[in-house]
């Protein structure tokens, strides 16, 4: 990969987790309430698939879709704004953080019942061949949906109609707490998709390279057959489940073991691979710390942003609803 | 010629999918079979491809498909057999249909049609006997049609069309064969208000879809003996026209509630509370409601009448009500 290419996806994905860090300090100061899901760890998917998309393709996400909407052009000051539950956040507030929606950009939310999205996304997707529109949609989901009759059902049809989808199962491995293997009898996730005579495969969730070759190809496929698509991204959220996750299901152990594959570091270790020289090295390392400074800024001019934002007026409410 | 239910359905849905573009109809048996109830009989070989699709099995799946094809630009109808199956989509009706356009912050319309029938009386036994329109009828998000003539089974469905919301239209089992004339058109027609179908000065009888038959023969019987009922067929069950019924009760200051459901936690629980809220003053005698009595319904015929409210029970209730 052309280093300026996994330059760009190392910004993205540093500032997914400046975004996710600053979330959770927020969520400490009690400006963010409710319930909050970190993607930390989980970076090079989103930070992959989104380069490949143009702005007109749908992308529907879950209650972990903070990343996917700031990627997908939703700016952080929407973002931060909705998670406060001011009038100028993406969703004016309705929403909170598993409830990010943004029209303009495509991004349809942001589901709390797990699975739910995915036949809606094959709904997104069945629109847009039918009205001949040249878009993608793609679903993300964890692989806790893949217990759910929504996504056999989604699968399903998608396959059986040649619905053109790209199916992102988000495998970190625990369903809240309860491990893959606790709770589902196939544990290859790829052998349940092609059950459903689709092409699917597996990617290595923790790098970012790997990502952006398997989904070009998926993409590429889906644009040429008219067909879906599965990719299974094997990855690891750091963080707990949820703010309130006490983390009784896992060890320590595994945490710091896959922390060790932390996909930021992996990418930046990538780039200097490839530079020779000592004085490249140097010059990688400073240009970082000035994108690092960038990011801090973005961000800190987006929480202000939500911190000056109004409240709705209670008054609205009913205003254009029914 | 009189026109059956059914055909007024079809003719409706027909010329719906004719004049609405980017519509479809999808849902179990639509299409080879010619629908559960033969409403879209032939309409896979009279429209083109695509237009008509016969789902599987699988009703979170294709209702949330239509979800999704509405939020596309498209204009889906969703046929769900029964009320009775479409429990198996209620996620994707209460958690995203209803609800998606105002947690977006009102940006993401679903101008999506659910189409179901509902309702007891032909041996079916429990499962296939449920009256839960009223409990869909409890979502904010929602609007609920109950066609109860051959003309709102006619021309319902296209009014429906044009909102930009989710509307259930809730079809009854029994009505299928009901036969009325039925116009090109019809002047001023509306999907908001209910429909008082006979004046009177008595009392107020309230109900609405598969009551409305047994209640009218009702009705046209006290009327043979001097007794003159105000019949209301609501149409709406979300939102309700409180205006026609509380004015209704202004003028015949008594009221029966005839509702299929179930008694507890009802819409005949809602609309008596809407009444003793509203219109306290104006009764002279409290509401009273007839309702299914709270068991599942059973296979068995005799079983099956003595539960859910004939011509026979509104009667004699009436004339208790008025002793």
């Amino acid at each position: 990969m052309e280093s300026v290419k996994l330059l760009n996806l190392l910004k993205d994905m540093q500032r997914i987790r400046s975004m996710e860090e600053l979330c959770a300090e927020l969520y400490t100061q009690e400006k963010i309430r409710g319930f909050l899901h970190l993607y930390i760890g989980e970076e090079a998917v989103a930070a992959g698939v989104m380069s490949l998309l143009k702005p007109e393709d749908n992308v529907l996400g879950t209650y972990r879709e903070h990343a996917h909407a700031l990627l997908k052009g939703v700016s952080a000051r929407k973002i931060f704004a909705e998670m406060f539950g001011r009038v100028d956040g993406c969703s004016r507030g309705r929403g909170g953080s598993m409830h990010l929606y943004s029209k303009p950009e495509r991004f349809f939310g942001g589901t709390a019942i797990v699975a739910s999205g995915i036949p809606q996304a094959v709904g997104l997707a069945f629109a847009s061949k039918q009205l001949k529109e040249n878009r993608h949609t793609i679903c993300f989901f964890g692989e806790g949906a893949m217990a759910e009759g929504a996504f056999h059902e989604a699968m399903n049809m998608a396959s059986l109609w040649k619905i053109p989808i790209l199916f992102c199962c988000e495998n970190n491995f625990y369903a809240m707490g309860t491990a893959l293997s606790r709770s589902q009898s196939q544990t290859n996730l790829v052998l349940k998709a092609k059950a459903y005579v689709m092409e699917a495969e597996s990617v290595d969730g923790m790098n970012v390279i790997d990502v952006v070759e398997k989904t070009s190809r998926a993409l590429e496929f889906i644009s040429k057959e008219q067909r879906p698509y599965f990719l299974e991204f094997q990855t690891y959220r750091f963080r707990p489940h949820s703010m309130f996750d006490p983390e009784l299901y896992r060890e320590k152990k595994e945490v710091e073991q896959w922390k060790t594959k932390d996909p930021i570091a992996f990418a930046k270790n990538e780039i200097i691979k490839n530079l020779t020289f000592e004085d490249e090295q140097k010059n990688f390392v400073n240009e970082w710390e000035k994108t690092l400074k960038e990011i801090q800024n973005e961000m800190k001019d987006a929480i202000q942003f939500a911190d000056n934002s109004p409240l709705e007026d209670v008054s609205n409410l009913h205003l254009e609803s029914w | 010629m009189k026109t059956s239910y059914r055909e007024a359905l079809r003719a409706g849905l027909k010329s719906t999918l004719n004049s609405v573009k980017n519509s479809f109809l999808i849902g179990e048996d639509v299409g080879a079979y010619g629908g559960t109830y033969a409403v879209s009989l032939n309409f896979l070989k009279e429209f083109e491809e695509g237009k008509i699709i016969d789902a599987p099995l699988s009703e979170i799946g294709f209702t949330g498909l239509g979800i999704g094809a509405a939020i596309g630009g498209m204009k889906p109808i969703v046929e769900i057999m029964t009320i009775n199956f479409a429990l198996l989509a209620l996620d994707q009706i209460i958690n995203t249909a209803a609800i998606t356009k105002f947690m977006s912050g009102d940006q993401i319309n679903i101008p999506l049609i659910i189409r179901m029938t509902s309702g007891g009386g032909r041996q079916l036994a429990a499962q296939h006997s449920h009256s839960l329109e009223g409990w869909l009828a409890h979502i904010p998000g929602l609007t609920i049609l109950t066609p109860s003539s051959v003309i709102d089974a006619r021309f319902m469905l296209e009014y429906a069309m044009k909102e930009n919301s989710p509307v259930i239209i809730v079809e009854h089992a029994l009505l299928f064969n009901e036969k009325a004339d039925c116009p090109e058109s019809v002047e001023n027609y509306q999907i908001q208000k209910a429909n008082v179908l006979q004046e009177g000065s008595d009392l107020t009888l309230i109900t609405y879809g598969g009551m409305i038959p047994r209640s009218v023969k009702a009705c046209e019987e006290l009327k043979a003996e001097g007794k003159n009922i105000e019949l209301i067929d609501l149409r709406v069950l979300r939102p309700l026209d409180n205006e026609t019924i509380f004015n209704s009760i202004k003028k015949t200051h008594r009221v029966l509630i005839v509702d299929e459901g179930w008694k507890s936690g009802s819409l005949s629980a809602e609309i008596s509370a809407r009444i003793v809220e509203n219109c306290f003053y104006d009764l002279d005698a409290p509401v009273q409601r007839l309702c299914r009595k709270e068991v599942p319904i059973p296979y068995a015929h005799h079983l099956e009448e003595a539960i859910i409210p004939q011509k026979d029970d509104i009667l004699k209730k009436i004339k208790e009500m008025l002793k």
